[in-house]
């Protein structure tokens, strides 16, 4: 079993949407969490990342222990963590 | 000579993917031109992260920023552009050969446009590049909804400052907007803007600086200004910075490709710059005008003059 990746988004942002581009392009599975559909999860971004911003990219190992790949719009960090 | 074995050759390759290189690409590839475009950061520049675009025309209800950049992306990827992540670190014609370089490597190319655009300006004050994305923010549709039933700084008087602190005030209870001089905002931002402060939700700062972002524990709590001469402090969970743009133009420093006294390409009026065959086009060039409109319309400029030059490097080799 690979990594777990989870996006962080919103639904008006530009980074968001080139960091799934980035995945779709190197052929990564992932899943999506918009926190303007699930405000639940916001305290959860802010407490792992300590970031009040998206795109926040988690990948999680089989166990499920999760950590962050890269905050905000950072190809080389996001590649280099989910590779 | 440039090593052809080695490096491909794409007849145009755009520097850039915002509205002015994706409507170039638009023209290019429906010339059946071969048209790369690399972009380091968003497609659809600043106007994908833009919370909605009034003034561009043929939307008489206007535009989220991001839905017009899809739109723009989808048109020229419709024509065949290839847009590629990447960062262009060099330009330069080896033994005639225009060359250009990137992170993932170089490409010969038959023409060039550089289509960059700006990004926003940092206040370089204490704690704005220590907290940033933790309570310093350049990008409010981003990252606005996590200061639901907050306090924000807002700093800048443009058009930027003013239509993003406006866009800011569905989440927030309240917002400063610090000026350093006076508004710089269009009329009618500037009347949107007065109705906000009329119902309390935002308080305007003349002629204040932002001198320093004070953090407790990680968390913003203060930003400290000065107005005329007298210390100020506003207390806040975060901090939004328009300040102006800084043109994307720091990989061309050592290249023959002449700037201007703040960094924008400089043009003759076929929009090609001092390195034959290189052309500039929207934010990037000097002399733009800053607007979605006009770089859209550079950009459709800027393709017809290469394929023009196109066109005379193929008549100059069958003449040699």
């Amino acid at each position: 079993m690979g990594k777990i990746i989870t996006i962080y988004t919103r639904t008006t942002c530009a980074y968001c949407v080139q960091v799934k581009r980035l995945l779709d392009m190197k052929g990564k599975t992932y899943s999506v969490i918009n926190l303007d559909e699930n405000p639940t999860a916001e305290a959860h971004v802010i407490e792992k990342s300590g970031a009040r911003t998206v795109p926040v990219v988690m990948v999680a190992d089989e166990d499920g222990n999760e950590q962050v790949a890269s905050i905000g719009w950072n190809p080389g960090a996001l590649l280099s963590a989910v590779a | 000579m440039a090593d052809e074995a080695k490096f491909p050759y794409r007849q145009v390759v755009m520097v850039g993917a915002g509205p002015s290189a994706l409507a170039a690409a638009v023209y290019t590839t429906r010339e059946d031109l071969d048209t790369v475009l690399y972009e380091k950061g968003v497609i659809g520049g600043l106007a994908a992260i833009t919370d909605w675009v009034d003034n561009y025309p043929g939307f008489p209800q206007g535009i989220e920023g991001l839905k017009l950049a899809e739109a723009l992306q989808a048109q020229a990827e419709r024509f065949g552009a290839d847009i590629q992540f990447g960062e262009v670190t060099k330009i330069s014609r080896i033994d005639g050969d225009l060359t250009v370089e990137t992170t993932d490597g170089s490409v010969r190319a038959g023409a060039v446009l550089i289509a960059t655009g700006s990004d926003y300006k940092k206040i370089g004050v204490p704690g704005e590049q220590e907290y940033y994305g933790r309570g310093v923010h350049y990008c409010a549709t981003c990252d606005g909804a996590f200061y639901r039933d907050k306090r924000l700084v807002v700093v800048g008087g443009g058009n930027s400052a003013v239509q993003e602190a406006l866009f800011l005030t569905r989440f927030t209870t309240h917002i400063d907007l610090l000026v350093r001089s006076k508004l710089r905002a269009s009329e009618v931002l500037q009347r949107e803007l007065d109705e906000a402060v009329q119902s309390g939700k935002i308080t305007v700062h003349l002629g204040t600086t932002t001198d320093e972002i004070v953090a407790v524990d990680g968390n913003v709590t203060k930003v400290i200004g000065t107005t005329d001469g007298q210390k100020q402090e506003f207390i806040t969970d975060g901090v939004f910075v328009f300040v102006g743009l800084l043109p994307n133009t720091q990989f061309l420093a050592n290249s023959p490709i002449e700037l201007d006294e703040v960094g924008l390409i400089k043009t003759n009026a076929g929009l090609e710059t001092s390195l034959t065959g290189v052309f500039a086009s929207g934010d990037v060039r000097s002399g733009a005008t800053m607007q979605i409109a006009s770089a859209v319309g550079e950009g459709a400029t800027a393709a017809l003059k290469i394929r023009e030059y196109l066109e005379s490097e193929v008549r100059n080799a069958a003449a040699a």
